[in-house]
This record gives C-alpha cells, structure tokens and sequence, in this order.
C-alpha cells in the first residue's frame, strides 16, 4: 500500500497500539529544555520514578532564559543541570555552549531521516526538516518520554504543500511558511502533517527547509516534513561518514522515507511563489498575513533578529546583506541573537557581527529571549517589534506589546527605515 | 478520577492560544499553585476581566474552535486545574493542549458548532454543566431549562482519565 513519510514511520516505530487508532511509538530523540522539564523532573522525583529510559537519545540545553535572569530562572537550570549529572546525560549544553534547542540539535547531527523525536516544545515540529517526525508535546508526554521512550499519537494524516516556481528577489523560507499559514489558517493543519514538495523545497537549503517546517505548528500541525534528498546528505555527512560508504549510499538509504507515488493525502495544495511579495503578519494570529505593500510604513519600536525561525547564518548573512554600510533609525532598537556558539562565531569571522554593530544593533548571546518575551528584549505596553520570530501573540514578547512577524529581510529593511519597509527598495551589499 | 462539572465560564472566541491562557511570564514557576491568579490574564476578548471573581467559580469552559493554540505548555492546563476548572468544550482544539488534558486526567470535550451554539445560548442565564462521564453525555441547565448532548470520545483518552493520567498508564504497561 502507498503510504506518507509519516505513515511510514509510524509502521517502522510503532511499539503498541493499546486502544484502535493509537500508536504508541518508539522515541529516537527526546529533546529537553529548563522551561517545560524541571517541573517533568520534579513530578517523576515525587512519583519515586526518577529513572531515564535511555541517557544518550535524551539531549538537553538551557537556552530560553540564559544567562539566568533571576533566582527562578536559575533554579529552573539548577533542576536541569542537576538531573543531566545523576543520569550521566552527556548531551548537555550549558553556558557558553548553549543555543535555541531546535538550531543546535539538528546542527550537532542528533537527526536523521526516519527518526522519531520529542520535546516539551511546539517548534520541536522544525527537526521534520530532515525526513523525522518530530512532534511537540506537553509536560506529561516529556516525563513518559524520558522514563520510557515512548510517546502516544493518534496516526496524524498528511497535506501536500507543493511551493513551485521561481523565488523572485526579496523573497525567502520565511514569507513562503507565512504564505502558506495564510491559506491553511491556524487551525487548518491540525492532527496533520505539512510535506513541503516542489521545485522551490528542492532547491532550499537545510537552514531554510527548517524555517518552513519551523511554523507547521502555527497552521496547527503536528509535524513539518521534507523528504530527505541530497541537500539533507551533505548537511548530515559529518555525523554519517562512518555508517555510509559514500553520500549516494546515504541518500538512497534515505528513499526509504519519501512518501510512495499515490499515497493519500488529506489535501494539496498548490503555491508559485513566482510573483509573491515579501510578507508580513499585521494582527495576533500567525495567519493574518498581508503583503508587505499593504505593511510598509508602520512605525516600529523593536526589530528582532534570532529565534528557531530565522537565528541561523544563513539569516544573519541576508540580513547583513542589507544593513551592511548603513545605519538603523534612532528610533529603534534592533537586537540581533545568534541561534548557537557556531553560528555567532561563524557570523563573526564572516565579518557580519560588524557590520550589525557599526549598523547599531545590539548583538546578544545565543539564547530565546526576547521571543518569548522572557528576557533580552521585552516590549513595553503599546510598543511594537518587528521580528523573525514565529509568534505574535497577544502579550508573546510583552505584555501589551505587538509583534509583527517577518523575515530578515525585512526585519533589516525595517530596521533602517524605523518603520515596515519594503527590502526591495535597497540595494544589497557584498559580505 | 476528578469530577466533571460547575458553573460555566463562556469564552466566546475561536483560536485563543496558550500565551492568553498563561502568559510565558510565568514559566519560571515551578508550581502549580503560583499560577493560579493568572488564569487567562492576557486574553483578548472584549468584556472579559481577568479579575471577575465570577471566574473563580466555573468548574467548566465552553468556547469555540482551535482552543489551546500556540505553545506546549503544560501550564495551559494546570492553570485551568488549580482553578478547579476540569472540562473545557469546545468545537475542536489544538492538538498538544487536547493531548496535555488528557495526560492530566482532564477532559476536553469536541462538539459541532450547532451544539457549542446552542450552549452559547445559556450564555446570559446562570448555567452550569454536568458530565456524565460513563455514557459520554453532558447537561446543561439554568432554572427550569435543560439540554444535553452526547460526545465522542477516543477510548485512550478515556483510558487515561480513569487510570489517573499517562504516566501511570505508561510505567505499568511499558
Ligand atoms: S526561539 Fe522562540 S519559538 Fe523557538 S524555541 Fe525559543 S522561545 Fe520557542
């Protein structure tokens, strides 16, 4: 029978089935951070069940409020820190080394095509990027994951997205994920798994590949998936090398994955992105996207540069491309955080960590922050960010604050202008 | 097993995500008691206040599509529990949050928009609402008035309820 990426890792994980229409998988990869797994530690403490089913497939990193702000913060890391000691977890990533979870776990190579993966996190949907499937989940899912390695769902059904075309100048990863949020709508994805096809995906880079899968959840969907084809063997060939003969190996192994010719899918949906503009989100919900013709203009406070979305080098270098030789408005404060160590460091010997400096920007160490509206940049009341993050929310990076959601491009074109401007007004410089 | 029913907290808008539920300024607690007054503080929903004391008395939510949006938090949940709040029902909701009230021995109930807008219907008079949890069927009423509607519900989640949530469900099975 044909069957989906997903269908197929389910068959290839499934550990039971207790009651028609649940699966209970087998976990590959379950992931931790100190938000969402000192209260799962706490609680498997109090049970009397502080026990780990397998201390190498559980990663963990501090990285949404880091360095502690406060005593409640630095507890949160202590719990953690603490936990990852007495099960000899040794994927753990502290100060120093410490990234967003969803850029540093896919950069260190933890995964792979096929693989089953868990966190206490909703943009765990990012890691579908490499042919997993990989899920968000709540508290109590994170605690049977680490004490069993297994994980329950209901066997999600699966949209085909396929972005064709030609990505006109301007346009990136993050305007086709907020293009096509604007079709599905926030909910239209739920129970589902996104497959990004088409000439546009197969043309993408990894990084970009995980800005799409990044916002599957903002449609409602459980996972965003990619089939894993070449661009997925090079990334990974440092972390693979020994397990393959050569790269062709690998991606023919990979083709066990990709969904068979004629399985079923729940919906397609067509998107040439050939005439699209860049976009923008204009409300409080990550569907209610305009053009950036009906955007340009509006003042903003913040510009934010970072996030599992758009923190990595690739964002940074576009970003940089635009501010390069130019100054920010006085207006505004634009805060740059690169995703992981290897990406600051990587940015810095690029000589981008420069030009956002002699542009203005306040350059953070690798963490969350203001995305959440946690740290490093909350907004005041009535005040407005421009960012690359994911989520606009009512309140997300502050309370009373409005969050604008677009790309680096954009967020540097805004940048300079100090309100919503248009990146295709600017000429881009060499970095 | 907890009980089901109370007083009804009508919530009369589709897609209102985690961060309205429990802002992520408070993530940094790590326990359940010290959410408890911040229940919904940041929804946006015209005429609702956060401070009504009339809040603190539902034991249940009805509201629209697409509930629990938004982030994995746990503390979605939690903070509905430790309001004494157990049921939420609703025309579909986000699949984690469903998933996260299940775990917790919660329930989330799905109705069609016909049922929710009949229940709507109560909105004005004091309604509470009571679930019968065995034959999957609730009653709302007000005065002399009342009006009860089956659901559908998957056996695991039933399971879970009954087994105290997924934990022990988990460590006695896996
Ligand atoms: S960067 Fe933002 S969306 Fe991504 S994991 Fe951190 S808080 Fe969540």
């Amino acid at each position: 029978m044909a069957m989906t990426l997903a269908e197929k890792i389910f068959k290839s994980r499934l550990r039971d089935e207790p009651f028609p229409g649940t699966k209970v998988l087998d976990i590959d990869v379950v992931m931790c951070h100190e938000i969402t797994t000192p209260i799962a530690i706490n609680d498997l403490v109090a049970r009397g069940k502080d026990r780990v089913f397998n201390p190498d497939k559980i990663k963990v990193v501090i990285d949404h409020v880091t360095p502690a702000k406060d005593s409640k913060t630095a507890q949160q890391g202590k719990i953690l820190r603490d936990w990852a000691r007495r099960h000899n977890i040794t994927d753990f990533f502290d100060i120093g080394r410490n990234g967003v979870c969803h850029v540093i776990f896919p950069e260190k190579g933890f995964i792979r095509p096929g693989y089953t993966v868990i966190m206490g996190d909703s943009h765990t949907c990012t890691h579908g990027a490499f042919g997993a499937f990989a899920a968000g989940v709540g508290t109590t899912d994170l605690e049977v994951g680490i004490l069993k390695g297994v994980c329950a769902f209901r066997e999600p059904k699966t949209i085909r997205i396929n972005i064709t075309g030609t990505m006109p100048e301007g346009v990136y990863a993050k305007d086709v994920i907020l293009r096509v949020i604007r079709e599905l709508t926030v909910k239209g994805a739920t129970d589902c798994v996104m497959e990004f096809h088409g000439s546009v995906v197969k043309g993408m880079s990894m990084e970009s590949r995980m800005t799409l899968c990044n916002m599957a959840i903002e449609a409602g969907g459980t996972s965003g998936v990619c089939m894993p084809d070449e661009v997925t063997a090079d990334y990974l060939w440092p972390f693979i090398a020994t397990e393959y003969k050569d790269r062709k190996a690998a991606l023919e192994d990979f083709k066990r994955w990709w969904s068979d010719e004629g399985c079923e899918y729940v919906k397609v949906i067509d998107i040439d992105v050939s005439h699209m503009e860049p976009q923008v989100t204009y409300g409080y919900k990550p569907d209610e996207v305009k053009n950036i013709s009906e955007m340009e203009g509006t003042p903003v406070d913040q510009v934010y540069i970072g996030s599992c979305t758009n923190g990595r080098l690739e964002d940074l270098r576009v970003a940089a491309q635009y501010l390069k030789g130019r100054q920010i408005a006085p207006t505004v404060r634009g805060i740059v955080s690169p995703a992981t160590p290897k990406i600051f460091r990587e940015a810095d010997q690029e000589g981008l960590i420069k030009i956002f400096m002699d542009a203005g920007f306040c350059v953070t160490n690798p963490t969350c922050g203001a995305c959440l509206g946690m740290s490093n940049g909350v907004l005041a009341p009535g005040e407005v960010c421009a960012s690359t993050t994911n989520r606009n929310f009512n309140g997300r990076m502050g309370k009373g604050g409005m969050v604008h959601l677009l790309s680096p491009a954009v967020a540097a074109a805004t940048a300079i202008e100090g309100k919503i401007a248009d990146p295709r007004k600017f000429r881009k410089e060499g970095i | 097993m907890k009980s089901f029913g109370g007083k009804v907290l009508f919530l009369d808008r589709s897609d209102i995500n985690t961060d309205e539920i429990i802002p992520a300024r408070y993530l940094t607690e790590i326990s359940k008691e010290a959410l408890k007054p911040h229940m919904l503080e940041d929804l946006k929903l015209g005429g609702f206040d956060p401070k009504d004391p009339k809040n603190q008395e539902a034991g249940v939510i009805v509201t629209r599509a697409n509930f629990g949006c938004g982030s994995s938090r746990e503390h979605a949940p939690w903070v509905f529990e430790i309001n004494d709040i157990n049921v939420v029902i609703a025309s579909s909701f986000a699949r984690i949050f469903r998933q996260n009230m299940f775990n917790c021995g919660m329930l989330a109930i799905e109705l069609s928009e016909a049922d929710i807008d009949k229940l709507f219907g109560f909105r004005h008079a004091a309604a509470r609402i009571d679930v019968d949890f065995e034959n999957n069927s609730l009653t709302i009423s007000s005065g002399n008035e009342s009006s009860t509607f089956h659901y559908q519900i998957a056996e695991f989640d039933k399971a879970l309820i009954k087994a105290g949530g997924w934990v022990e469900f988990a460590d006695a099975r896996y």
